[in-house]
C-alpha cells in the first residue's frame, strides 16, 4: 500500500533516553491510526529497506544527544554516507538502498527527540518524558496533515 | 620528533574505539594500541536483581547481538534452577533455543560479510570511501545487495518466531523456552514464497562462500599476508569434536594445533581463564592460566572455531571445511582475513542447521521447561557470532544476583585485535610522512575482521565523528582530521 505511513522508532530502551524512539512508537500503537504502520528495533538495519520501500511515507524516530528544543522534525534525502558504525545504518542510507534496490522514492522524515541520560536504566529521564509528550502531540498532527495531503493528491 | 597518530573512533565497529600509533623520530611505528574508552559497568548494574530477570536484562548490553546475551544468561540461569549444565533441557527447549541461535548467526554473519567486509573486498581497502560502503555494493553489485537484505530478513524472522519480539525478547526462560514453533511458522520458513524460504537461503549462503573463494583465487597475496600472526585459539566444541555453536566443552589449541585446553567443563572456567587489567584500556585481557599472561592470550570467533573443531556436522559446510583446512594443510589458520572465509562457512552451517531443526518434530513439542534442585551459582557459555561469550552469576538466599562476571567475545579478542593493528601499522605506516584515508582504513580493516562490538548499546544521533589527531613527542596535538 503506497500511501501507508510507516513510523519506525529505534534505540535501546535499556539505556534510558536512547529508548525514546521505541517509546513513542509504543504509544502510537495504542492509537491504532488507519493507514499507519509502526515498527521498532534497537537500530536500523539493511533489511528495513524492504518495509520502507512498501511505504509512501516513513517517519524515523530516534533520540538525539544535542539540540535546544524538545525535538526536531526534518525531511531527509537518500544518502550514501559512511556512518560511524555500520552495525547500524543511517535513515538516509536506508532511503538510498530503497532507491538502488527497489527503485522506490519514499518521502522520509526524522523526528529526533532530545535525550539527556544514557545509563543502564529502563526509564526515560523526566526531561525526556516531557520532550516525548511534545513530540508525540506534534507527530499525531503531522500524520493527520500527511494523510490529508495524500487524499488531496489522490482526488486531484 | 616522535609523533602519535590517533584514529578515533573506529568506523564500522561499535562504540568508542580509538587507535593510537606512536611513531619514533624516524617515522617508524614504535607502538600501536587499540583503546576501548567506554566503561560498561553492567556487571555491577545487575547486582541485586532477581536471577530470573537476567536473560532479559542482559539484552540491554548490546543491540547488535542481544540473542547471544539472552541465551548465555539463560544457560547460566538453567544451572541455577537445577536444569543441568547445558544439556538438561527438554528436546523442545533446547532445539527452540538452537533455532533462535542459528537465526542470530545467520543474520549476523550475513551482515558482517555483505555490509562490513564486502565493501573493502569489492572496492579495495584504499578504494574511494564515497562508494566503499553498502550503498556502493548496491550500486555496483545489486544482486548481492538484494541477497544480503533478504538473508538478513530471513534470520530476523527466525529470531522473531523464537524470541517473541525484536526488542528484549523473552523466548528463553530459566530451564527452557516459553513457546514452540507453530505449523504455520514452520511452513513459512520451509516453503515460503521465493526467495524467502530456507532452500533459497542455503543456496545463497553457498554462493557467498563461492564468492569469497573466487575472490581469494585472485587476491591471495593480500588475503594471505594481511595481519598474519601466530595465536592460540579457543572455543566450545561438541564432546565428539564437532563444531557446536550452542553448547559443548572448552577447547584451545596453539598456533601449531597442539591442544592446550583439552575439552574441559566450562562450569570450571575460572580455573583455566584469567583476566588481566592494563592501565591504558578499560577492556580486560583474558589469558589461559596454564600458559600465563604473556603468551596465554587467544583468539575467539570464526577463525578460532574452525581451528579448534575436528569437523562440521552438516554436509555442505563440512565439504567447505575440508577445502578450507586443506589450504593450511590441516594446521591452524592464523590469517586474519581468512576470518571472512571461516565466517561464511559457519553461515552455511547455520542455515543448514536451521533447515534440520525446522524439519524436527521436537520443535513443535509441548514440554518446554525443566527444573531441579536450585543452585546458587551458574555459568553459561555460548559461541556468539563474534566468539565465545561467558556469563557467570552467583545468587543469595533471596534469589538476588550478588556477583556477575561477563567475558564478551570482543574482550576475548582484545589482544589479537591489538596484534592485528600492530602488524598492519608496521607494514603500512612505517616510513610514511603523511596519513592517507587508505592507510587509516587498513587499520580498521584489521579490526573489523574480528567483528568487534565495543559498546554498542547506545547510538543516538549526532554522537561520534571520526577524528584523527596527531601528537608530538610532548603530547601536544599537531594535527586533527575528522572523517
Amino acid at each position: 500500500m503506497q500511501n501507508r505511513i510507516l513510523v519506525y522508532g529505534y534505540g535501546n530502551p535499556g539505556r534510558q533516553d536512547d529508548g525514546l524512539g521505541p517509546a513513542l512508537v509504543e504509544r502510537l500503537e495504542g492509537e491504532r491510526l488507519p493507514g499507519v504502520a509502526t515498527d521498532s528495533n534497537y537500530q536500523l538495519q539493511i533489511e528495513d529497506a524492504v518495509a520502507v520501500a512498501e511505504s509512501g511515507t516513513v517517519i524515523f524516530v530516534d533520540a538525539t544527544v544535542s539540540g535546544d528544543g524538545p525535538f526536531t522534525f526534518t525531511e531527509i534525502e537518500p544518502s550514501g554516507e559512511i556512518t560511524f558504525t555500520t552495525h547500524t545504518i543511517s535513515p538516509g542510507s536506508i532511503l538510498a538502498l530503497c532507491h538502488e534496490l527497489y527503485s522506490k522514492e519514499v518521502r522520509a522524515y526524522v523526528l529526533a527527540i532530545r535525550g539527556y541520560g544514557w545509563e543502564f536504566v529502563e526509564k526515560l529521564t523526566p526531561e525526556a518524558e516531557k520532550n516525548l509528550e511534545e513530540a508525540y502531540r506534534f507527530l499525531v498532527e503531522k500524520i493527520s496533515d500527511i494523510m490529508n495531503m495524500s487524499e488531496t493528491v489522490t482526488l486531484n | 620528533m616522535a609523533r602519535k597518530i590517533t584514529i578515533e573512533p573506529v568506523t564500522r565497529v561499535e562504540g568508542h574505539g580509538k587507535v593510537t600509533i606512536q611513531l619514533d623520530d624516524s617515522n617508524n611505528v614504535a607502538q600501536s594500541r587499540l583503546h576501548i574508552v567506554e566503561f560498561r559497568g553492567f556487571e555491577r548494574f545487575v547486582q541485586g536483581r532477581p536471577y530470573w530477570e537476567a536473560p532479559v536484562l542482559v539484552q540491554r548490553l548490546c543491540g547488535i547481538c542481544p540473542v547471544s546475551h539472552h541465551l548465555a544468561a539463560a544457560k547460566a540461569v538453567d544451572v541455577i534452577v537445577g536444569a543441568g549444565t547445558g544439556d538438561g533441557l527438554t528436546p523442545t527447549g533446547e532445539k527452540m533455543r538452537r533455532l533462535m541461535h542459528y537465526g542470530q548467526f545467520f543474520q549476523s554473519h550475513t551482515l558482517h560479510f555483505f555490509h562490513l567486509a564486502s565493501p573493502d573486498l569489492l572496492f579495495g581497502i584504499d578504494g574511494d570511501p564515497a562508494i566503499r560502503n553498502v550503498i556502493g555494493v548496491a550500486l555496483e553489485h545489486k544482486d548481492l545487495a538484494v541477497q544480503a537484505v533478504l538473508m538478513r530478513k530471513f534470520g530476523q524472522e527466525i529470531i522473531r518466531a523464537t524470541a517473541g519480539k525484536k526488542i528484549h525478547g523473552t523466548g528463553a526462560i530459566p530451564g527452557g523456552i516459553n513457546k514452540s514453533l507453530s505449523n504455520e511458522e514452520r511452513d513459512e520458513f520451509l516453503k515460503g514464497a521465493d526467495p524467502l524460504n530456507v532452500d533459497k537461503m542455503i543456496a545463497w549462503a553457498q554462493a557467498a562462500v563461492d564468492l569469497f573463494k573466487d575472490y581469494h583465487s585472485k587476491h591471495a597475496d593480500m588475503l594471505d599476508n594481511f595481519a598474519v600472526f601466530p595465536s592460540n585459539h579457543l572455543s566450545l566444541v561438541r564432546k565428539d569434536g564437532a563444531l557446536d555453536l550452542y553448547h559443548g566443552v572448552l577447547r584451545a589449541v596453539d598456533s601449531e594445533g597442539k591442544k592446550i585446553l583439552n575439552d574441559v567443563d566450562y562450569q570450571d572456567y575460572v580455573n583455566y581463564i584469567g583476566e588481566e587489567v592494563k592501565n591504558w584500556s578499560y577492556m580486560k585481557f583474558p589469558y589461559l592460566k596454564s600458559i600465563g599472561k604473556k603468551d596465554g592470550w587467544y583468539t575467539v570467533g570464526p577463525l578460532a572455531r574452525l581451528n579448534t573443531c575436528d569437523f562440521i556436522p552438516t554436509p555442505l559446510a563440512q565439504k567447505e571445511f575440508e577445502a578450507y583446512k586443506a589450504y593450511t594443510k590441516g594446521k591452524p589458520n592464523n590469517m586474519s582475513m581468512h576470518m571472512h572465509w571461516a565466517r561464511l562457512i559457519e553461515n552455511l552451517h547455520a542455515i543448514e542447521m536451521i533447515k534440520e531443526l525446522l524439519n524436527d518434530k521436537d520443535i513443535q513439542g509441548k514440554n518446554l521447561v525443566t527444573k531441579g534442585k536450585k543452585q546458587h551459582e551458574g555459568v553459561g557459555l555460548i559461541e556468539a557470532p563474534r566468539g565465545t561469550l561467558f556469563h557467570h552469576y552467583r545468587i543469595n538466599d533471596q534469589d538476588q544476583i550478588v556477583m556477575a562476571n561477563l567475558i564478551v567475545s570482543t574482550t576475548n579478542n582484545n589482544e589479537p585485535m591489538n596484534r592485528a593493528v600492530t602488524h598492519v601499522a608496521k607494514s603500512v605506516f612505517s616510513g610514511k610522512s603523511e596519513i592517507t584515508e587508505g592507510m587509516m582504513n587498513s587499520v580498521e580493516v584489521a579490526i573489523r575482521a574480528y567483528d568487534p562490538c565495543l559498546s554498542c548499546a547506545t547510538h543516538a544521533l549526532g554522537r561520534m565523528p571520526l577524528e584523527v589527531a596527531m601528537y608530538d613527542s610532548k603530547g601536544d596535538i599537531i594535527d586533527v582530521k575528522r572523517k
